[in-house]
């Protein structure tokens, strides 16, 4: 009996399977592998792990802790309603892609070591390189290469500390690294503005997937803060947070790829009144919105304030009011923008089918749990990293969370009503992608404005002045030398009278070779005078 | 599809509905909160409404900053990386 196979293994060679097989089989193997890995994975003991020698250095490929179990469960759920959600899409390309990536993200969830984490790090790259080359669109092809330009470039960071880091400690195993310096309270404040500082972007952002991609960074922002003030209490929240995270995110993203999917369009100034044909679609977005939003009986509202609690309980009052800023933003743009702009709003006309079955499934059961987590946080908290004896329902945090949400709402209401709301513009907006979107012409630019005019400058003078003088130099400097050296003995009454006529006359006839002295004549009859001399010298 | 068929919003009157129901809902989390024992953690936690005008300003700051700093600074064509 097989005690145990890991996630990562049972992910990848059923995929691999996956082309092989066809119609309804090949969408029941999809489905059932999620559940097997899942299976083995509720049996398997906190602690257990695999150590394998490797030459001189112990690979740990498969390592179970409780932090580590809490992430697999959730990858789990997640790829098992991103199975269904595909089944729609019908590309081999996309299953074989999307079953590699969610394998090595459990690889890197479960591994035990720096090399097996680097290893399925790099594999969730090239799948997800797959993933969005298998669009087959020429923008879908530029952005697989941008990405993988970026991802290269990170992984050969990520090597180069691993290789320092290994060099260091002598060690590969992953554990703890740690941040005991004034480092930390800098990653940390960066950290709390980074919750906050997308969000700016997101309020003018046309781009629906875009909104959603900051609130992304500004949540991450808030698992970072958990992750950053390292108290019991933060990390668990930044453990739920990521949980229920993934959950309402991905809801959001489904339901904007289903709008996709039906309409063709994302923009905001295409989109509006979708609530008309895709009422589901429309109901499953508020609700992942209501949780990204952290409204009371969301799975938002038990995992985020855990953070914001822990700041509280900390007195860092800068983090905490970045944290709360946050929190109303991130209702203002995701919570309302996303949901008002695609299914209310002005009516763009769109007169669709409502998202295919397999969609709906796979948001329904994603909208289940964001408000299961909500309703029943026992759950969420049983598999947390540490003990729990946090109460999200108590009177004044739900009164003070509804203020919070329900004024933001009013702000909305009132900027929309009176039309100083920013009005959706058919435009993109500038952000770090800049860098190298933008940086590969700036550098040509800079090369050409620079460099060339280094090489011209250089060319001028090298090439027009110094080798000319140089040549004029080498032609004339003898004969000058000479017609000098020659006049004072050849020089008659007349050229005193004219100096100018004469010294022009020597010229010439030192430069026609008229005078018998030869100049080399006279260096040597130097160098032996010279000679003489240091005799003399040393005679003395 | 359902092309003549009227929505829930097409009628103004359900919209205006939303907002009454928005505004008297602020009014009502606004009265209960003397009623509410708080435990705050800061000072300024302890003042009527903090919550509820925090809320409003940050939306508000956000939207103008975003709307007459930011956009005027990175807004492009829609094609500017093509």
């Amino acid at each position: 009996m097989i005690e145990f196979i890991p996630p990562a293994f049972i992910y990848m060679a059923g995929a691999l399977l996956v082309p092989l097989l066809r119609g309804r089989v090949k969408s029941a193997w999809m489905l059932i592998l999620p559940v097997i890995s899942f299976l083995f994975l509720i049996n398997v003991q906190v602690g257990t792990a695999w150590e394998i020698n490797f030459l001189g250095f112990d690979l740990v490929p498969f390592k179970v802790d409780r932090l580590s179990l809490i992430f697999g469960y959730i990858f789990h759920l997640i790829s098992l309603i991103g199975i269904i959600y595909t089944l729609s899409i019908k590309s081999d390309l996309e299953y074989v892609a999307g079953l590699v990536y969610a394998g090595s993200a459990l690889g890197v969830v479960f591994a035990g070591d720096l090399f097996t984490f680097f290893v399925f790090w790099e594999m969730l790259t090239v799948s997800a390189l797959w993933l969005i080359w298998a669009r087959r669109t020429k923008a879908s092809q530029a952005a697989g290469f941008r990405y993988l330009m970026v991802h290269v470039f990170g992984g050969l960071v990520l090597l180069a500390g691993i290789i320092m880091y290994i060099s260091e400690q002598k060690s590969i195993s992953l554990g703890f690294i740690g941040l005991h310096s004034p480092a930390t309270y800098l990653i940390f404040f960066g950290m709390g503005i980074n919750a906050a500082w997308p969000l700016l972007h997101a309020v003018i952002e046309n781009d629906m997937r875009r909104v959603l991609s900051y609130s992304l960074i500004n949540q991450v922002g808030f698992m970072m803060v958990g992750i950053g003030i390292g108290t019991q209490l933060s990390i668990n929240g930044a453990a739920a947070h990521a949980f229920a995270h993934i959950l309402y995110k991905s809801l959001l993203f489904m339901s904007m790829g289903a709008v996709m999917f039906r309409t063709g369009k994302i923009n905001a100034t295409d989109l509006g009144g979708l609530y008309k044909s895709m009422p589901w679609t429309a109901l499953f977005c508020i609700i992942g919105a209501a949780s990204i939003s952290a409204f009371p009986l969301t799975s938002g509202f038990v995992s985020k304030s855990m953070v914001i609690d822990a700041a509280a309980h900390g007195h860092m009052s800068i983090v905490w009011l970045a944290l709360i800023f946050a929190s109303a933003g991130v209702f203002h743009h995701s919570g309302i923008k996303i949901p008002f702009f695609a299914f209310f709003g002005h009516d763009a006309g769109h007169r669709v089918k409502e998202a295919p079955p397999s969609m709906l499934i796979a948001m329904g059961i994603a909208a289940f749990f964001c408000i299961f987590l909500g309703v029943y946080p026992k759950f969420l908290y049983s598999i947390l990293p540490y003990p729990v004896d946090f109460v999200p329902y108590t009177a004044p945090h739900v009164l003070s969370q509804l203020q919070l949400l329900m004024f933001s709402a009013l702000a909305f209401t009132l900027l929309l009503l009176s039309g100083i709301y920013p009005a959706e513009i058919r435009a993109i907006n500038l952000d770090t992608d800049l860098i190298y979107r933008k940086g590969a012409r700036l550098f040509y630019r800079v090369m050409d404005k620079g460099l060339n005019a280094i090489n011209r400058t250089a060319e001028r003078i090298l090439i027009g002045e110094f080798l000319v003088n140089l040549a004029k130099f080498v032609r004339e400097a003898p004969a000058k030398l000479l017609a000098q050296i020659c006049q004072p003995f050849w020089e008659t009454e007349e050229d005193k009278a004219d100096p100018k006529a004469a010294s022009k006359k020597f010229m010439k006839r030192a430069q026609s070779g008229f005078y018998p002295i030869s100049i080399m004549g006279l260096f040597a009859a130097i160098y032996f005078g010279l000679l003489f001399l240091q005799y003399i010298a040393t005679l003395i | 599809m359902d092309t003549d068929k009227k929505h829930i919003f097409d009628n103004k009157k359900n919209v205006q509905r939303v907002l009454y129901g928005l505004f008297s809902s602020l009014i009502l989390l606004l009265a209960i909160e003397p009623f509410v024992t708080k435990h705050p953690y800061f000072p300024w936690e302890k003042s009527f409404g903090f919550y509820a005008i925090y809320g409003f300003v940050a939306c508000v700051l956000l939207v103008l900053v975003a709307k007459y700093v930011l956009r005027p600074l990175i807004k492009r064509e829609e094609d500017y990386y093509d």
